[in-house]
């Protein structure tokens, strides 16, 4: 008699708890499913509002350099140029600095000291980039003005790269804004690759009698390159997108020309510039495919570099 | 900690929903020319109707056109009319209502310079179009005896927003250059040859202050509020003239008697002895039909306001109040917005 | 010949510690001198008109930001509603329920969205919710903030889930508790401090976010009217005020950015403090 009934409330137990576990992983799989939604659902508005624009232009508006909004006549050139021309300045910076310093964080300082530094480095990737924008504006751009820019005229100003009028604003300012934005992520993803290399290699290369910068630079680095070429990517990724802080410098002006002194536009720059006032279809969906172009630029590069850093991480734990 | 998380949910949800009691909020949006005595206007609306809030944002006049026919605000703001085109984009016909007249003026940051340059319809293309590249061309020295310009190289700075105040200063030159109307054109955004690009009145008048040996185009308020040089330019009769509210009231003189049902006119290089030849109206679009009943009255009190108070306003800001006639037929075409 | 190799060797050791060491004092020095100019500029420009008044008319001095910053808490505080629960959510998906390839699929994927430059989200927002309701709104505001959030949320939760010890939960589980009240009770509460760090950080991130409000929350002089008008904050305004050229209105632009800036480092700062403090497991 007392049996059955056991069996029957454990039973009910065991079903109402199978169902409570059922509840809970499919709220949990909806909203984790969900930001696949999102990603998809932004895709398809880019690609759908930006369709006026690619059914006038087609494939020719990557390589276009006409940007008139009276003759509605749009290109992706400039603006492409800009975001490449300020990035790869930006890491021509920020990538010695920063690997330098994960070298140090990471191989050659104390520990105590190492994780304080660290912890500072890593609220410079806090700061927002409308305050970035705020000191280039009126530090860094008079700098540049007075002082930076008539002094590479001076010294290197026979290269076509350093001639022309000095604004202080431009590409050379912008780039140099974006160096300050990617060295924190430099450093911190740099730093992890090195510290995730294990310590045999350290200790054997020490044991052979290399100096701790020879074990370092012949051995440490090399074994984490993956993770290290995966934190320039990334940082190449934040500076391909910044807005603010290079919209304040770069001078806004849609022209490709050989001078970093020249005023520049970037994708990210026109788009928080114009687009609250595209007047008409065509001029709204030019703004919106280099939106997308600027999407799929980013996602190629950061999945590239996620790529890079998972390799890298593996390849470390295997040891 | 649950329970926390719960009333501070609720606290910010009552905070965040909850309007202020009877407040009105217009949204309006628009040319930065004007943006100046706009803002005062909506400012001493509110303190003496304090229930009606008009928050107008400086976007460009291209703003104000894009986002009336996105039909995200209330009403637009331009200082170039809306061409047929434009208007046919909309589903409610806008209405055009000169607010203010005004002048734009060429501002710069010369080192060494304190007189007023004069410019003409030779040097001022010549410097937008870049044929004109260091400050003691022998063209503008021509002009300009006894100013002792330096050996530096001119940084143009224009728009890089869609704007009227474009428009009404390539209008200007290309009514008296041909070389610039065949290169450039006029329009609210058009291919500059040369320069950085601010946005707005305000980006242009900031990069202008910071940038030395820089040229700009702005409305006469920006220069005078922030102590800019600013020159005179040659009119269409000879003289140099310098902007200021007798010199662009006598502007719209001629076009004002004979002004359009619909208030589109252009009156830069206009005829008069002491004209000032960049000087434009600038219009609220406002459209013909508002389906909420409360703003309609609002906006249509507002209006009544602007071409009365309002106008006394205009001097103290460096603008010019509208021509008699054009605040009669104003007050007319009120009754039409629905 | 041996000990002149050696000494050239040493001597490169050296000298690149110390290069190595430059470079490290650059990138924190670089640190020290943005807040230090904020802090000077900022400081000097602060005062209670800044907090209590809303902006005056162009040219006009005395004007404050009051609006900005009640009009900044409204909107991150309704990014955060949508945002958090949502990424937490997720997160405990990813951590609990594993699963061989949808699992994978969405962290690869959150972490792209992490990456979206926050303009391209702010299109994103402008097509869901401003074009519809033909408004500019805090909300839309809101809704491109959130977007930005849950990937940050994710992944710190799912992160600091899978720290908890495997112990913890096959203890539960032998006691008879389901998998949800597992996780619910026992597993979320033990990794609550990296959760909850992990939130922290993501608002704090999202705060100084402008350029997915420029045209979606825009811009507003007065209190507003809500969150469904168009909503003044802190980031815009610094925008718009630093461009400009009114020197009352720079000030006003440095005094907002160290308010700013003293609210994201706070943030920062108490969130890894919490985190250092340990993860609340009991010593068993």
């Amino acid at each position: 008699m007392a049996t059955p009934a056991v069996a029957d409330i454990t039973a009910i137990r065991r079903q109402t708890t199978q169902t409570g576990d059922i509840v809970a992983r499919l709220i949990t799989l909806a909203f984790a499913a969900s930001i696949i939604l999102i990603t998809l659902l932004l895709v398809w508005q880019l690609w759908f509002q930006s369709a006026p624009s690619r059914h006038k232009f087609g494939f020719a508006f990557l390589f276009s350099s006409t940007w008139n909004p009276v003759t509605e006549n749009f290109g992706a050139l400039p603006f492409v140029y800009g975001t490449v021309v300020t990035s790869i300045l930006a890491l021509l910076i920020s990538v010695p600095l920063g690997l330098g310093s994960a070298i140090f964080l990471s191989e050659l300082a104390p520990a105590g000291i190492s994780s304080a530094l660290t912890f500072l480095i890593e609220l410079l990737a806090a700061i927002p980039s409308v305050i970035y924008g705020l000191l280039a504006l009126f530090t860094l751009v008079p700098l540049m003005r007075d002082y930076g820019e008539p002094f590479l005229k001076s010294t290197l100003g026979f290269l076509p790269l350093f001639k022309g009028p000095v604004y202080g604003f431009g590409l050379l300012t912008g780039g140099m804004v974006l160096s300050i934005m990617t060295i924190p992520f430099i450093i911190s993803v740099s730093r992890e690759a090195l510290l995730a290399v294990p310590r045999e290699q350290r200790e054997a290369a020490l044991a052979l009698g290399a100096t701790r910068w020879e074990s370092t630079w012949q051995i440490v680095v090399p074994y984490a390159k993956l993770g290290i070429l995966g934190s320039i990517f990334l940082g190449l990724a934040r500076a391909l997108g910044e807005t603010m802080a290079v919209t304040m410098v770069i001078g806004n002006d849609p022209k490709i020309v050989a001078s970093l002194f020249a005023p520049g536009y970037s994708i990210a720059a026109v788009i928080a510039n114009e687009f609250s006032e595209a007047t008409g279809q065509v001029y709204q969906s030019a703004l919106i495919e280099l939106g997308l172009v600027l999407f799929l630029l980013t996602i190629i590069i950061n999945g590239v570099a996620r790529l890079m850093i998972v390799a890298t991480t593996r390849k470390g734990s295997k040891r | 900690m649950k329970t926390m998380k719960m009333s501070l949910a609720l606290a910010g949800l009552m905070m965040v929903a909850a309007p202020l009691a009877t407040a009105q909020q217009i949204n309006a949006a628009g040319a930065s020319f004007p943006a100046v005595i706009y803002q005062k206007w909506f400012d001493e609306y509110h303190k003496m109707h304090a229930d009606v809030q008009v928050n107008y944002q400086s976007i460009g006049s291209g703003g104000g056109i894009a986002q009336l026919t996105a039909g995200t605000v209330d009403f637009g703001a331009s200082d170039v009319p809306m061409t047929d085109e434009q208007i046919s984009k909309l589903a409610v016909k806008p209405l055009h209502f000169p607010s203010v007249l005004g002048g734009v003026v060429p501002t710069y940051n010369i080192a060494g310079v304190t007189q007023e340059i004069k410019f003409t319809s030779e040097t001022l293309p010549g410097i937008f179009l870049g044929t004109i590249t260091k400050w003691n061309d022998a063209r503008l020295a021509k002009d300009n005896p006894g100013v002792k310009f330096p050996n530096e190289e001119i940084q143009v700075v224009h728009r890089s927003d869609g704007s009227g105040t474009t428009f009404v200063w390539t209008d200007y030159l290309s009514k008296v250059s041909p070389n610039w109307k065949s290169k450039v054109g006029a329009g609210a955004s058009v291919n500059w040859p040369v320069g950085l690009g601010g946005k707005g009145n305000e980006g242009v008048a900031g990069t202008v202050k910071q940038t030395a040996n820089s040229i700009g185009y702005v409305e006469l308020i920006y220069a005078v509020q922030n102590k800019m040089a600013y020159g005179n330019v040659k009119n269409a009769s000879g003289a140099f003239v310098k902007a200021d509210f007798n010199t662009v009231t006598e502007a719209a003189a001629g076009a004002a008697k004979n002004i359009p049902d619909d208030f589109r006119v252009s009156i830069t290089n206009a005829a008069g002895k002491n004209a000032y030849p960049i000087s434009t109206f600038t219009w609220l679009l406002i459209p013909s039909h508002i389906p909420d009943a409360a703003k309609a009255k609002t906006i249509k009190a507002f209006l009544q306001w602007m071409l009365a108070d309002g106008q006394k306003y205009a001097a103290g800001l460096s603008y010019a109040s509208l021509p008699k006639e054009v605040i009669a037929k104003e007050v007319k075409q009120i009754a039409k917005i629905q | 010949m041996m000990r002149g190799n050696l000494i050239w060797r040493k001597s490169v050791n050296a000298a690149m510690l110390s290069v190595t060491a430059v470079f490290t004092v650059l990138a924190v020095c670089s640190l020290f001198l943005i807040l230090g100019y904020l802090v000077y500029y900022g400081g000097r420009s602060l005062d209670w008109n800044f907090f209590t008044k809303l902006p005056l008319p162009p040219g006009e001095i005395g004007g404050g930001m009051a609006n900005a910053i009640v009009g900044s808490l409204k909107i991150v505080g309704v990014a955060a509603l949508m945002g958090l629960p949502f990424g937490f959510l997720a997160g405990v998906y990813l951590s609990e329920f594993e699963d061989k390839v949808f699992c994978p699929l969405v962290r690869y994927v959150a972490d792209l969205l992490n990456g979206i430059p926050s303009i391209v989200v702010g299109l994103l927002a402008w097509g869901l919710v401003v074009v519809p309701t033909r408004s500019f709104s805090g909300l839309a505001g809101s809704i491109a903030l959130a977007v930005m959030l849950i990937p940050i949320v994710t992944r710190q939760t799912e992160q600091f889930l899978r720290e908890v010890p495997l112990s913890l939960r096959e203890a539960a589980l032998a006691l008879g508790a389901s998998k949800w009240k597992t996780i619910a009770t026992v597993v979320v509460p033990a990794g609550s401090k990296g959760i909850l760090t992990g939130m922290i950080l993501g608002i704090a991130r999202i705060s100084g976010e402008s350029a997915p409000l420029l045209f979606t929350a825009f811009n507003n002089q007065f209190w507003g009217g809500g969150i469904t008008q168009p909503t003044a904050s802190l980031p815009v305004m610094i925008y718009s005020h630093a461009i400009a050229p009114y020197d009352d209105w720079h000030r006003q632009a440095w005094a907002a950015g160290l308010v700013l800036i003293g609210m994201v480092l706070i943030a920062n700062i108490a969130a890894r403090l919490v985190l250092a403090r340990g993860i609340s497991v009991p010593r068993a």
